[in-house]
């Protein structure tokens, strides 16, 4: 079955999206991200999202409710490289993740993890 | 219905030069020449005259987009088409054609004052061929003038959302003019590709030049910012005059956790500061 790679980075987890995301691939990424939380107990997670082009509501919700996962976890989450189009269409569904803490690039979303771990 | 008879083309054709004298003249009295050169003006009506005659010639018939009539619309097409350019309206491009009947029913009428039934018959002929033929000139007039408007809106689109770099990582959006839901979209696309084509982190959206903030421009601006946010950008509005400042109070708009700076100065001064970058006077 097709599944996303978690990449381990000492006290972080690296999470790319490289193709696109279906619903059953979304659900199985929310699984297996909190169950590699707990087994690792990561303090960050950077989500790249730069090469996901087309979202839809259930994939927008997909990255709000994977990013609120990890924050109960007590990992702290940020979003990287979303495409201005798929910005647009999130904004236009109405969906502003809210919470979610974003950057634009993965070496800046590295720093702001540091940062953000450094300050708890 | 009968067809058009060759008397009438051949009256037409040997009072050729006096009607297209009659019609110049007639089109000059209407008003219908202005902007337009008299050498231009004389050689339209005489080349329109050399083709209807000949498309006659060819027993065309009524229908205009016939293949034979080819060479007479393009003409019809061409001219409306300069017309729109020369800012003619319908009326004046309409009757190019329309005043051509004057004469030509005159002309008619004195070749068949003994028959009046052949007379009202080859009227009614000549009638349909040039209302056909005006109808299809106001319609490419028409499709000209639509396709100059529409490239102007293109142009005003273009022009209004300049997106131009203040400093290393600063970027910023002068917005002119009224936001609508079309522009704000230009605008929030150009800007959003700007972000992520510099890599800079801090957008400034400076509506100093936007006379009016209601319900609908604030949504479109909370919006922009919420895409800016997404993209891992940070975005300060600035220019808030104390107008649109009250509007927005009055109006109970929240502009929640916007960043709003009176003038871009202050707004660049706040960006600057969060690049952890100092300006100050060289000694």
């Amino acid at each position: 079955m097709e599944r996303i790679p978690i990449l381990q980075m000492g006290d972080f987890l690296l999470v790319t999206i490289q193709v696109d995301m279906h619903d059953q691939l979304a659900l199985t990424l929310q699984d297996d991200l909190s169950e590699r939380i707990s087994k690792t107990s990561a303090r960050g997670v950077l989500i790249d999202i730069s090469a996901l082009d087309m979202v839809d509501s259930f994939i927008g919700r997909m990255i709000g409710t994977i990013s609120g996962l990890s924050k109960i976890m007590d990992a702290q989450t940020v979003l990287v490289g979303m495409q201005p189009a798929v910005a647009i269409t999130l904004v236009e569904l109405g969906m502003t993740l809210p919470g979610v803490s974003t950057a634009l690039n993965v070496e800046r979303g590295m720093k702001l993890l540091h940062e953000r771990v450094r300050e708890q | 219905m009968a067809a058009l008879q060759s008397s009438t083309l051949d009256a037409m054709k040997k009072n050729q030069v006096q009607l297209v004298a009659e019609w110049t003249n007639s089109l000059e009295a209407s008003g219908a020449t202005r902007n337009l050169k008299d050498h231009d003006l004389k050689q339209q009506t005489s080349e329109f005259f050399e083709l209807i005659t000949s498309g006659l010639d060819h027993g065309n018939g009524q229908n205009i987009a016939a293949p034979g009539w080819d060479e007479i619309r393009q003409f019809l097409e061409k001219l409306s088409h300069s017309r729109a350019l020369l800012g003619h309206d319908s009326q004046q491009t309409a009757s190019f054609i329309f005043a051509l009947k004057g004469p030509l029913f005159s002309l008619l009428q004195k070749q068949y004052k003994d028959d009046p039934a052949l007379l009202a018959e080859q009227l009614w002929e000549i009638s349909e061929l040039l209302d056909a033929l005006g109808m299809h000139t106001i319609h490419t007039f028409q499709k000209s003038r639509e396709a100059v408007i529409k490239r102007q809106q293109e142009e005003l689109l273009e022009l209004s959302t300049p997106v131009v770099k203040l400093w290393d990582g600063v970027l910023a959006l002068p917005m002119i003019g009224t936001l609508d839901s079309q522009r704000t979209q230009v605008v929030m696309e150009s800007l959003l590709q700007r972000i992520v084509d510099t890599g800079s982190e801090i957008a400034i959206i400076d509506i100093t030049g936007v006379p009016t903030v209601d319900t609908l421009v604030a949504q479109h601006l909370l919006k922009t910012v919420t895409a800016i946010r997404l993209m891992g950008a940070d975005c300060i509005i600035s220019g808030v005059r104390p107008q649109i400042a009250q509007t927005i109070v009055h109006l109970g708009l929240d502009l929640q956790g916007v960043v709003t700076k009176a003038n871009l100065a202050d707004a660049l001064k706040l960006a600057l500061t969060r690049l952890g970058l100092t300006v100050s006077k060289a000694v």
